[in-house]
């Protein structure tokens, strides 16, 4: 029983150190330790999914890439279990890093623990409102029912049947600001019904397909959704033809042809403004929000796409008007 | 409720029910295999990982489908005989082993996805394809007899695998090596070689359930199967080891998924109930695990590596 005990430790141990190869390659970068290079500031981030995700993860890799200062980045993601982030946080406080960027709502309790372990660290988290009183937090959220407004009323425009469809993932975060944004836009512009699918899985790329599957049959000719499943949802409208909105980034590239507009966020912006703030001494204790206005969010029209006579007009239109405050999304 | 119980919904529910059911059905039915030769394969999630990541880098990178197909299948075979010569060879304890195959699965699986891919790349879909004349049935034709090519293989698998076990030398000897390996042993039957190449089929088909969800998909992302590996391991024993049970199982968690993505498309299942509604397979498939648990035994040497005496 002993020997085969040591033999299938063995055999573990073997393969999870082949696992634990896969992990580190993919999805860390980070610099063994020491300050950045030639004064670089060193920016770490952890995001529950892949950083390449064509969504919430991806939008903040762009962002720190977006940096108009020198940056040294590292990055884990792929973080869907909380402790494992906690883990990841912790390591790059310890590390030396001057800013942990902790990049999901689900992360703010292992902040509460780990935060104040390393007050001369600046961590970032969001989405959030608050920084849940600690002096060395940074939060941020976007107001993505902005642009799920202005994406709402284009689809409006485009709908035949006055059926529109929406797979989201969880009834959380940003996720819910966005699509009753959509809603309230696509019903102010015309639609007669707005169907939402929460999935219950941010990962679940067949459960979104097949949502989306569900909405064609039910009408819909007009599709949206948000966080990083999506892709499955935007497969089945590249397939039916039908045009698809997106949001977090730019996600054309899944259907060149069909996706007419994304709301990208540009996380740079407050970003920014953190910064300035660390470098004059405040490392932390508020609230930022990337919104039209600020340029934190902007809608990114796929020009290949042809919108009827007028629409792309009265979108900007609309936008602005969301800027200066004249039209009011109800978010 | 009303809506739900119209021609062409009903008929778009039982397609996507189908579509669902075909990856576990295919996972089932070669687990089905393997654990009735004895050896529980816990990294089937894993294999389906890897395969359908091939498969997906593949058809990325020569836009050969069945090409994609076939290689999603050897990767399968190859994890087969990693898992065999793990737990056959080296007597390792099977729970265990399956699980540092599924981790392994996971992470090589992202790892080369990340440096081979990078960001998400829409590839083709399988087409599906008519099946004369049954394809012409109104409503039940376009439900059952336009899918595609890996769909249909899934069920025409389940009476083969039946077949196999019940009517075959080989299918006898995988179940007599999967009850009482001892005794097979001494009528001469290659408990190693049986259980070896049950676990081979058992891969291989693991293999083709991860190419059938990827190439259903048209998209690869990290993660994928998002654990349906292990619900197809639960399959077997809802289908108490039986194929026409598990196809039963498989099809049965397609439908609850389809019906409860049509409610909530319909608005019958508000906003406000989603998560519980999101249960409901889950659920299900406990409570049908509660009560068959009485009913039936699983094969007697299951999970027990041989040694012979």
């Amino acid at each position: 029983m002993k020997k085969q005990w040591r033999l299938s430790s063995s055999v573990l141990v073997l393969l999870g150190a082949l696992a634990l190869v896969g992990a580190a390659c993919g999805g860390d970068d980070a610099p063994a330790s020491g300050s950045g290079e030639g004064g670089a500031l060193r920016v770490a981030i952890v995001a529950p999914s892949a950083s390449d995700d064509l969504a919430f993860s991806q939008s903040m890799v762009d962002s720190v890439n977006a940096l108009e200062r020198a940056v040294e980045l590292s990055v884990t993601d792929g973080t869907f279990i909380v402790e494992d982030a906690a883990a990841a946080i912790r390591g790059y406080a310890e590390d030396g890093n001057d800013v942990v960027i902790a990049h999901g709502t689900q992360f703010g309790g292992s902040l509460v623990e780990i935060a104040p372990d390393f007050p001369d660290v600046t961590f970032v988290w969001g989405t959030a409102s608050d920084t849940q009183g600690l002096d060395n937090v940074f939060a941020y959220a976007p107001a993505a029912g902005e642009g799920g407004y202005v994406n709402g009323s284009i689809a409006a425009s485009l709908t035949e049947s006055g059926v529109i469809g929406v797979v989201g993932p969880i009834e959380a975060g940003d996720a819910v600001a966005y699509i009753n944004g959509f809603e309230a836009g696509a019903l102010a512009g015309g639609a007669s019904e707005v169907n939402i699918t929460y999935t219950g899985s941010f990962g679940d790329v067949a459960l979104a397909a097949e949502a989306a599957e569900a909405h064609l049959a039910n009408k819909v000719d007009v599709l949206t959704g948000t966080a990083q499943m999506v892709v499955g949802a935007v497969g089945v409208a590249a397939d039916a033809g039908v045009p698809w909105f997106g949001t977090q980034a730019n996600q054309t590239s899944l259907a060149p042809d069909l996706v007419v507009a994304s709301q990208v966020y540009h996380w740079e912006v407050v970003l920014e403004e953190m910064l300035a703030l660390r470098d004059s001494g405040v490392i932390g204790g508020q609230a930022f929000e990337i919104n039209l206005a600020n340029g934190g969010l902007v809608i990114e029209f796929n020009d290949a796409f042809e919108l009827p006579a007028g629409v792309r007009d009265a979108a900007d239109a609309m936008i602005e008007g969301i800027t200066n405050g004249t039209v009011n999304t109800g978010s | 409720m009303g809506d739900f119980f119209t021609l062409s919904v009903l008929v778009a529910t039982a397609a996507s029910a189908i579509r669902l059911a075909t990856p576990y059905l295919l996972a089932s039915l070669g687990e089905t295999i393997g654990q009735r030769s004895g050896v529980l394969n816990l990294g089937v999630d894993g294999v389906m990982l890897l395969s359908a990541f091939f498969s997906y880098w593949t058809v990325l990178g020569t836009g050969n489908l069945w090409l994609a197909v076939l290689v999603g299948l050897v990767v399968g075979l190859a994890m087969g005989v990693l898992y065999g010569v793990i737990t056959v060879r080296l007597s390792a304890t099977q729970g265990i082993s399956g699980i540092g195959i599924f981790i392994f699965g996971l992470g090589l699986s992202d790892l080369l996805f990340r440096q081979l891919v990078g960001t998400p790349k829409p590839v083709r879909r399988l087409p599906n394809v008519d099946v004369p004349i049954l394809s012409d049935i109104p409503h039940l034709g376009e439900a059952l007899f336009q899918r595609n090519l890996l769909t249909y293989l899934a069920f025409l698998l389940v009476p083969a695998t039946a077949l196999l076990l019940s009517r075959t030398t080989f299918g006898l000897n995988i179940r007599s090596v999967g009850e009482n390996p001892q005794a097979a042993d001494s009528l001469g039957v290659s408990v190693e070689r049986t259980r070896f190449v049950a676990i081979l089929i058992g891969n291989a088909m693991a293999g083709l359930a991860g190419a059938a969800l990827v190439l259903q998909l048209g998209i690869f992302q990290p993660n994928l199967t998002q654990g349906l590996g292990f619900i197809a391991v639960a399959l077997v024993y809802f289908g108490a080891w039986r194929p026409v049970g598990v196809m039963g199982g498989a099809l049965l968690y397609g439908l609850v998924n389809a019906t409860v993505l049509q409610w909530k498309a319909l608005g019958i299942i508000p906003v406000s109930g989603s998560d519980l509604a999101n249960m409901a397979p889950a659920v299900l498939t406990i409570l049908a695990l509660i009560v068959l648990a009485r009913r039936v035994h699983a094969p007697a040497a299951l999970t027990k590596p041989f040694t012979r005496h």
